[in-house]
């Protein structure tokens, strides 16, 4: 336990904070798409390293909520990335572009 | 059993007037069935009661007599009642038969049978119908009342009210009668309502007996409060009298008696015409012949005289309220008899002459010959009946003439008739009967015996003044009525509808015929006993007969040759005069006596209108109408409604227009439209924009929420 648990956490926080200007700034969506992909494994750094520092009393059992949660983020980004990549594919088809500031059409 | 008669005698008119209204109005054989049923079943009750009166001795002192309390007042009851004494008998009789009479002439006056009219409509007389007869002719004969059968509701109506007035042992159950009759006499004057002539004389008629009825009803009121009863034997017992006697009042230093009794007296004015209440009664002949025949001839005007009669004894306890009395009547005899030689209308000529007799019969109670004005009574009424009815058929047969011919001429007018005698002999007969009566021919008319005995007695009791007008009245009333008979019947015919005139229906005949017979005979029941070669033939059952009624009613008068000589005179001398005069005149042009004054009626009509009709009209128009109503009441409701006005302006353009509809109604859709077209520009559809915008309200969030932590 040489290394604390701040470390983890400013990590997952640099993680997330890249992910998010990736998110806001690029105009490709397959970038944007990338950077959410880096917030949530930010989060999931943050979920595993919060389970593993963890003040057990004796006697509790050994909790697993921790990886659990890791493990549906990683099947809803899984299932994310495929629904926002097809999603992309059908935009380009029919215009010719992944720019996000181009599909605009929902809007007042 | 004659009480339980007495008690029933005004019903079956009653009856028949409700029936009518409610039933048979639709039926005109019905209508007139039933009227004249109830008049015949009243006539007979009348009759049976009056062959019982004569058979009872001593009628006068001991009447029948029932009473039934009928008003609780207090301690004691509002008794009403019955009674027959002789005035009352004699009464009956003459009522019975002129109403009977008259009802049946109805039928036919009113064109019972024939075909309804072309252009007739209720509240017009009726104007004659086409007819197409076998051979395809078109003739226009009469047409029937187009309100047949509400004429014989009104009359039943009205035969109640006589009939009640009659039988009536107290002034209350009279004073109904007599207000009933009041009524009628408005419906049946106004019977025409169409023509505005007849609309104001049934108003003015309406009015002018009502003041007359007003001062009866303070007459009344008066004589409840002393004798606390208005029983008729109550007020006249010895010791009412004589307390009545004996109370002076303030007015004129008269006794009590005397001014009740003159208050009285000024009903009969206004109910009998006589001056200065007389102007309703010649407009009142813009009624039906037989209304003016019935109602202002032979009944509701003697039911004046009736009253006079009644209230006898108590006037006669003062001599200063009988001098008012006879001063009334004779100058009304001699005032209505000036009048009505310049008349040209055949029913005014007659209504004047009844105001002239009906003047005749109160200067008798005023001078005391109270047997004499019930004999005048009794033989006017047939007589009067009989002029009326004969005058009514002229018209009829006029009219009858004015269809054939097609001329447009006044039926009525005297100077568009003539030689009348050949076209309608019956008419002619009978109506020479009836004015030889009324103009007191010697002998044989019953109209010489009544008056003569009236100037008999007034020159017995040495009233000269009175007498001598009287006398003056009697020759003018022999003179017009002789110009009228000369005018309608004599000479040749002056217009072609006269020269068509014809003779009218049996139901109008057989009441003429039956009218002229008791004109004739009503006399032979009263010649005086001591009259030259006829006096005593047969007794004189009149006088002995009513004079048991009132204690104070003389005795007869002692015979005078003056009188009868002077009686004689101017009956003859008037007649023959008119006859001599007027055989020549064809034109009113020709008539000497058409002077303004006589044919504007002493002016007495434009006097009242100067003095009352005028200051009413004005103070209703400009006081009552313009200033209180419209100036004052209008005033006020203009002001509330003007005030409201203003209010409602303000409420709408200050509180409802700019705050609930403005700020509050479109306020809020505007407000809600425009911040959503401003705060629309933010659904820009950018992704990107979203998310930073979320990012940005994360954290003012969280800025927000951990900055409010430290602060509390």
């Amino acid at each position: 336990m040489s290394i604390p648990l701040s470390w983890y956490l400013f990590l997952a926080a640099a993680l997330f904070c890249t992910g998010l200007y990736g998110a806001l700034s690029r105009r490709n969506a397959i970038a944007i798409l990338l950077g959410v992909e880096l917030m949530l494994n930010a989060v999931n750094v943050n979920l595993i390293a919060f389970w593993r520092y963890l003040d057990l009393r004796p006697n509790d059992p050994a909790p697993m909520n921790g990886q659990a949660f890791a493990v549906i983020v990683f099947a809803v980004a899984a299932a994310e990335v495929a629904v926002g990549l097809a999603l992309i594919l059908s935009v380009y088809r029919r215009r010719k572009t992944v720019a996000a500031d181009e599909v605009n059409l929902l809007k007042w | 059993m004659m009480n339980w008669l007495l008690w029933i005698l005004p019903l079956p008119p009653l009856l028949a007037f409700m029936l009518i209204l409610l039933v048979t109005h639709r039926s005109h054989a019905w209508s007139h069935g039933l009227a004249t049923g109830a008049a015949a079943l009243s006539w007979l009750g009348s009759m049976v009661l009056f062959i019982r009166a004569l058979m009872i001795e001593h009628l006068g002192q001991h009447p029948l007599e029932s009473n039934i309390n009928w008003l609780p007042s207090g301690t004691s009851w509002l008794q009403i009642g019955v009674s027959l004494d002789p005035l009352s008998a004699v009464t009956l009789f003459f009522v019975a038969w002129t109403v009977l009479a008259i009802f049946i002439y109805s039928i036919g006056y009113h064109n019972f049978g024939q075909p309804r009219g072309d252009h007739d409509q209720p509240g017009l007389p009726p104007h004659g119908a086409t007819v197409t007869d076998a051979d395809g002719h078109r003739r226009i004969v009469p047409s029937v009342e187009p309100m047949y059968a509400r004429f014989f509701a009104f009359i039943s109506l009205f035969a109640f009210g006589m009939y009640l007035l009659v039988v009536s042992n107290n002034l209350l159950t009279l004073f109904i009668g007599w207000e009933i009759m009041g009524l009628c006499s408005y419906l049946l004057i106004g019977f025409w309502y169409g023509k505005p002539s007849a609309r104001d004389a049934a108003i003015k008629a309406f009015i002018t007996t009502r003041v007359g009825d007003m001062f009866l009803l303070l007459g009344m009121a008066w004589l409840y409060t002393v004798s606390g009863s208005l029983s008729f034997r109550v007020i006249f017992s010895a010791e009412n009298l004589r307390a009545l006697a004996t109370t002076a009042t303030p007015v004129f230093g008269l006794s009590a008696a005397g001014l009740i009794g003159l208050l009285c007296f000024l009903g009969t004015a206004g109910k009998s015409a006589q001056w200065p209440l007389h102007v309703w009664l010649p407009d009142a002949m813009e009624g039906p012949t037989p209304v003016s025949a019935m109602i202002h001839a032979a009944t509701m005007v003697s039911a004046g005289v009736y009253l006079a009669l009644r209230m006898f004894p108590l006037l006669s306890l003062d001599s200063r309220a009988l001098t008012v009395v006879a001063f009334v009547g004779a100058f009304t005899a001699l005032f209505a008899a000036t009048i009505a030689l310049a008349q040209n209308d055949i029913k005014r000529v007659l209504a004047y002459s009844t105001i002239s007799q009906l003047g005749y019969m109160v200067a008798a109670v005023g001078i005391g010959a109270y047997v004499a004005a019930a004999f005048h009574l009794v033989t006017h009424a047939f007589f009067k009946a009989l002029l009326f009815l004969g005058a009514g058929s002229v018209i009829h047969g006029m009219e009858h003439g004015a269809l054939h011919s097609g001329e447009h001429v006044d039926v009525q007018d005297m100077f568009q008739m003539g030689g009348l005698r050949q076209r309608m002999p019956v008419t002619f007969w009978t109506f020479l009967i009836g004015g030889l009566a009324l103009s007191g021919f010697p002998l044989i008319t019953a109209g010489f015996w009544s008056k003569d005995e009236i100037l008999a007695e007034a020159y017995a009791h040495g009233h000269y003044a009175v007498f001598l007008t009287l006398a003056a009245a009697a020759f003018l009333t022999a003179f017009y009525t002789m110009r009228q008979i000369t005018l309608t019947f004599l000479g040749q015919p002056r217009t072609q509808a006269a020269a068509h005139a014809h003779e009218t229906p049996r139901t109008m005949t057989v009441p003429l015929l039956t009218l002229a017979f008791f004109a004739i005979t009503a006399g032979w029941v009263g010649i005086p006993e001591h009259f030259p070669l006829l006096g005593g033939l047969l007794p004189n059952w009149f006088h002995e007969f009513v004079a048991s009624t009132s204690s104070e009613a003389s005795a007869e008068a002692p015979f005078h040759w003056t009188p009868l000589l002077i009686s004689l005179g101017v009956a003859l001398g008037g007649l023959w005069l008119g006859w001599l005069v007027y055989r020549k005149v064809g034109a009113p042009a020709q008539d000497k006596l058409q002077i303004p004054v006589l044919k504007n009626r002493w002016y007495c009509d434009t006097l009242y209108s100067i003095l009352f009709v005028r200051p009413s009209t004005w103070l209703a128009e400009h006081f009552v109408s313009r200033f209180l109503d419209q100036g004052i009441l209008d005033g006020i409701l203009h002001g509330v409604a003007r005030l409201s006005l203003v209010l409602g302006h303000a409420l709408r353009n200050y509180v409802d227009a700019p705050i609930i509809n403005g700020l509050i109604g479109d306020g809020t859709g505007a407000t809600v439209k425009a911040s959503g077209s401003a705060l629309r520009r933010m659904q820009s559809g950018r992704v990107q924009s979203y998310m930073t915008a979320s990012l940005g309200m994360l954290f003012i969030v969280a800025v927000l929420y951990l900055g409010l932590r430290r602060l509390f």
